[in-house]
């Protein structure tokens, strides 16, 4: 059992190795960005194979803060390259 | 009684305001009066060889207190200081005009002065005594600057101030490494330890740095410089100031502490070397000048050299015995000549005063033929220079053949190679007298002899007021006075003086036996004396011929053009050095920091021999550890490689989620819960920062490299790993986390151990990280709101 989750960690490694190659090399923003938002999710798998590592519950609250995280971080650089602004509003009012 | 005058200073400002009918001067005169009589109470005390003492606590705990102590030295001090400022007064009454003239800040200034004066001759205290000195050196300031719009009164105040307080500053040092030495501040208790003084290491030391002191005070080579420039002061604070009374302190200085330092040879070679060389310069550049108040404050300066030098000499009587020795005349020489000194010069003041006065210009080449109409201050002039010129039948006669008698006995004094040097003194003595008898010629002659220039005067000279007369003839008075009855003036006053200053030889005022007289024989003195007034006479007549000569020197090479470089030198070398420094560019703040913090704490860590890795302490290393660091590294490399600001701020998120994996790794689930939180705002916080930033070119191309970047990069890493690794071998103290472990629940109630740490144990902290993000919070907010007005639009709206 411990072997396959080894093995599972080993190809997450992989793909956040791959992942943030993207994020180097990346040759467009959102390139990047979706690598980034992907990186989040491989993320949240890798403290998951360790949480059953370490044998311990205690980062299921990590994960789903991840979760959250990565998602308002893709929303927030999708709005800041669709606007070129986060949070719209007129600052001399 | 040391504190009267400044107490007294209060009343004159309300005085002059309230009673503007009567001239602000007659009040202040009641003081100088009223203290010169009770003064003159003590004579009899001190001519038994007895002495008053009075104190006042001030800082009891430090050994600091307010002793004022009366001898014969002081209280001849205390007498001139009283008597002639009691003149002084009467004089600037008539002097300074009550309609035109800041009466008020003159004499509170006076009477400041005053006060301070006292307190340096009677403080038996030297750090009151350093007190009260640096009072006359303030005082001497504002009344230097009493013309404050002109700026020459502004240079001259700040060019003495400058040098009397560095060297008042030197003899502090001088006098705590004394305190030091003879574990106590009081003067006579040094003067009584004075024989385990000597050995001691900073003797020596002391010794320079007092009379560095006392040179810059009392205007000797090469600190004169600021005298002739302080000329610029009001006559009557010329007269008083600088002739008779503050370029005295360090003369006191000298002779206080003769019984203490006299037992060197340092002392004896500097303070008679210096007197001599001073005494020439200021006799030699005296005949140069050409307006009235600068000749007389060069002859200050030459004669405040020949009674330092005489001071001097008379130590030496420390050395030899005193029956056989010419050297206790030295001593005496010194007092009586100072006497002398205060008596004629203030007179000559007084008259260059006057002579300002009535005819509106100082410069002795406009004045000429003023006998006719100021016949009295021609007369006292005439009794002034001719004392001072050292001719019978006035007082300067009997010093000058006083100091011409020691200056022989220096050249027998076979001691510390005096037998070799000595024959220089008295040449230098007789040649120094020669320019001396040269200048109070030219000094009364070129003034009121020779034919009237009318069309060089801008009004019609006429003979002052009386009551401005009333002063200096007083004082001429008095220099005729001593001359035909030397030993009363002797007896009352030197004396008791001289016992002071060479306190182990004397212990009663009776046993100094030396007589004064006018004739004393054929004596190689009074040869001496007809040499001067011939070679004198024929170079004083061949004037014209020869005074021109003096232009050739040139004006860079003096003492002045050397004061004036090096404080132009001082200001733009320093201009220049913390421009050299202060760029002003944070960068380079950022590498002095930097590089700092690696040379110290490496250099700490090897000469400490503190350096050391356990390997054993270390923990196994595992896969996903080696593998979340190669991540952190890859990000951090990523971010300093970016090409745009965007990239980086992406991988900065990177690093942000390493670390929270680390704190995953290694078990912190609330911290890695923060960290996320945290990474993701700050992330969206750049985010909204960098899109408001202008495109910079050179971000945009590429970062470039700098090597010295580089290194001073590389050399603050390394040297945080190598202390990380050496604190971490290096475990001295157990952990205390075992008491957080065992308690968490059963004294805290909690199960969370971190939670419970922040908030319980030690929820202070918290407390005050709430308070730092208050206080961010609302400085963001107020940097976006505020807005001052008149400040024009802030970088946003660009």
């Amino acid at each position: 059992m411990m072997t396959f989750i080894w093995i599972g960690l080993m190809l997450v490694v992989l793909s956040i190795l791959g992942l943030l190659l993207r994020i180097f090399w990346g040759p467009s923003i959102p390139d990047r960005v979706i690598a980034l938002d992907a990186f989040g999710v491989t993320l949240i798998s890798a403290i998951a194979l360790l949480s059953v590592l370490f044998g311990t519950g205690f980062f299921m609250e990590v994960i789903l803060l991840i979760a959250v995280m990565s998602f308002i971080g893709t929303v927030a650089f999708s709005k800041f390259i669709e606007k070129g602004e986060i949070i719209e509003r007129d600052r001399n009012s | 009684m040391i504190f009267f005058p400044v107490l007294a200073a209060i009343f004159v400002p309300i005085l002059f305001r309230k009673l503007k009918s009567i001239h602000t001067g007659w009040f202040v005169l009641i003081i100088p009066i009223t203290l010169f009589i009770y003064y003159t109470g003590f004579i009899q005390t001190t001519m038994n060889g007895g002495h008053a003492i009075s104190s006042l606590e001030w800082i009891p705990s430090l050994d600091i207190s307010f002793v004022s102590y009366i001898d014969g030295l002081s209280l001849l001090f205390s007498l001139l200081i009283t008597g002639i400022g009691a003149l002084v007064v009467l004089y600037s009454i008539f002097y300074l005009d009550k309609t035109r003239e800041k009466l008020n800040n003159f004499y509170v200034y006076l009477l400041m002065f005053m006060t301070a004066m006292l307190g340096i001759v009677q403080s038996d205290n030297i750090i009151t005594l350093y007190l009260f000195w640096e009072l006359t050196s303030i005082s001497s300031f504002l009344l230097i600057g009493y013309w404050y719009t002109r700026d020459g009164s502004r240079f001259g105040a700040l060019k003495s101030m400058l040098i009397t307080v560095f060297g008042g500053l030197m003899m502090l040092g001088g006098f705590v490494l004394l305190g030091i030495m003879g574990d106590t501040y009081s003067i006579r208790e040094l003067i009584a330890n004075a024989s385990n003084l000597v050995g001691q290491e900073f003797f020596i030391l002391a010794l320079v740095l007092v009379l560095l002191g006392a040179f810059t005070k009392s205007a000797q080579f090469p600190f004169y410089i600021w005298l002739p420039d302080a000329m610029e002061a009001p006559t009557p604070v010329s007269a008083y100031l600088h002739s008779a009374t503050m370029v005295k302190a360090g003369l006191y200085l000298v002779a206080r502490f003769t019984p203490v330092f006299a037992v060197s040879e340092v002392w004896i070679w500097l303070v008679t070397g210096i007197g001599l060389l001073t005494l020439f310069w200021g006799a030699f550049f005296a005949v140069k000048q050409t307006d009235l108040k600068a000749i007389l404050a060069f002859s200050t300066v030459s004669q405040l050299g020949l009674i330092m030098s005489l001071l001097g000499a008379s130590a030496i009587s420390y050395h030899v015995d005193a029956g056989t020795a010419l050297f206790k005349f030295a001593g005496f020489a010194a007092v009586f000549h100072l006497i002398n000194h205060a008596v004629f010069k203030g007179s000559l003041f007084m008259v260059a005063g006057i002579v300002d006065h009535e005819t509106g210009t100082r410069d002795i080449r406009k004045l000429g033929g003023l006998m006719g109409v100021m016949p009295i201050s021609f007369t006292v002039a005439f009794i002034g220079s001719m004392s001072m010129a050292g001719l019978p039948p006035f007082g300067g006669f009997l010093s000058k053949e006083l100091f011409l008698t020691s200056t022989l006995a220096l050249k027998d004094f076979n001691l510390f190679n005096f037998s070799t040097w000595g024959i220089i003194f008295p040449i230098v003595a007789w040649i120094a007298s020669v320019f001396t008898f040269i200048y109070s010629f030219y000094f009364v002659f070129k003034t009121f002899a020779g034919k009237r220039k009318k069309e060089s005067l801008s009004v019609e000279p006429k003979e002052a007021p009386v009551g401005m007369l009333i002063a200096p003839v007083i004082l001429a008075v008095l220099v005729v006075v001593i001359f035909f009855i030397p030993n009363v003036v002797g007896d009352t006053l030197v004396n008791p003086a001289v016992v002071a200053m060479q306190a182990g030889l004397y212990s009663h005022p009776s046993e100094v036996l030396v007589h004064v007289s006018a004739w004393h024989g054929w004596t190689p003195e009074l040869l001496m004396t007809l040499g001067i007034i011939g070679l004198g006479s024929i170079l004083f007549l061949t004037m014209r011929k020869w005074q021109p000569l003096y232009n050739l020197q040139p004006e860079l090479l003096s003492l002045n053009g050397l004061y004036d470089s090096l404080m132009m030198a001082g200001e733009k070398g320093m201009n220049r050095l913390s421009r050299l420094y202060m760029t002003g560019v944070f960068r380079t703040y950022l590498i002095y920091m930097f590089v700092s913090i690696v040379v110290i704490t490496l250099a700490t860590l090897f000469i400490k021999d503190a350096f050391k890795v356990d390997f054993n302490s270390f923990a196994p290393l595992n896969a996903y550890g080696i593998l979340t660091a190669v991540l952190l590294i890859l990000s951090v490399v990523m971010i300093l490689t970016a090409k745009t600001r965007i990239t980086a701020v992406i991988a900065l998120g990177g690093v942000g989620y390493s670390v929270a994996f680390f704190f995953v790794i290694y078990k912190a689930p609330d911290l890695a819960l923060t960290q996320l939180v945290i990474e993701t705002i700050t992330v969206v916080l750049f985010l909204l920062a960098f899109h408001r930033l202008p495109e910079l070119k050179r971000h945009g191309e590429s970062k470039g490299f700098r090597l010295g970047n580089f290194i001073v990069a590389a050399g603050v890493g390394i040297t945080m790993a190598l202390v990380a690794l050496s604190a971490h071998s290096q475990k001295l103290i157990p952990s205390i986390s075992q008491f957080y472990k065992d308690t968490v629940y059963s004294e805290a109630g909690g199960g969370n151990i971190v939670n419970v740490i922040l908030v319980d144990y030690r929820g202070f902290d918290t407390l005050f990280e709430i308070a730092v993000l208050s206080i961010a919070g609302i400085g963001v907010y107020s940097m976006i709101r505020l807005k001052l007005p008149g400040k024009g639009s802030t970088d946003e709206s660009k």
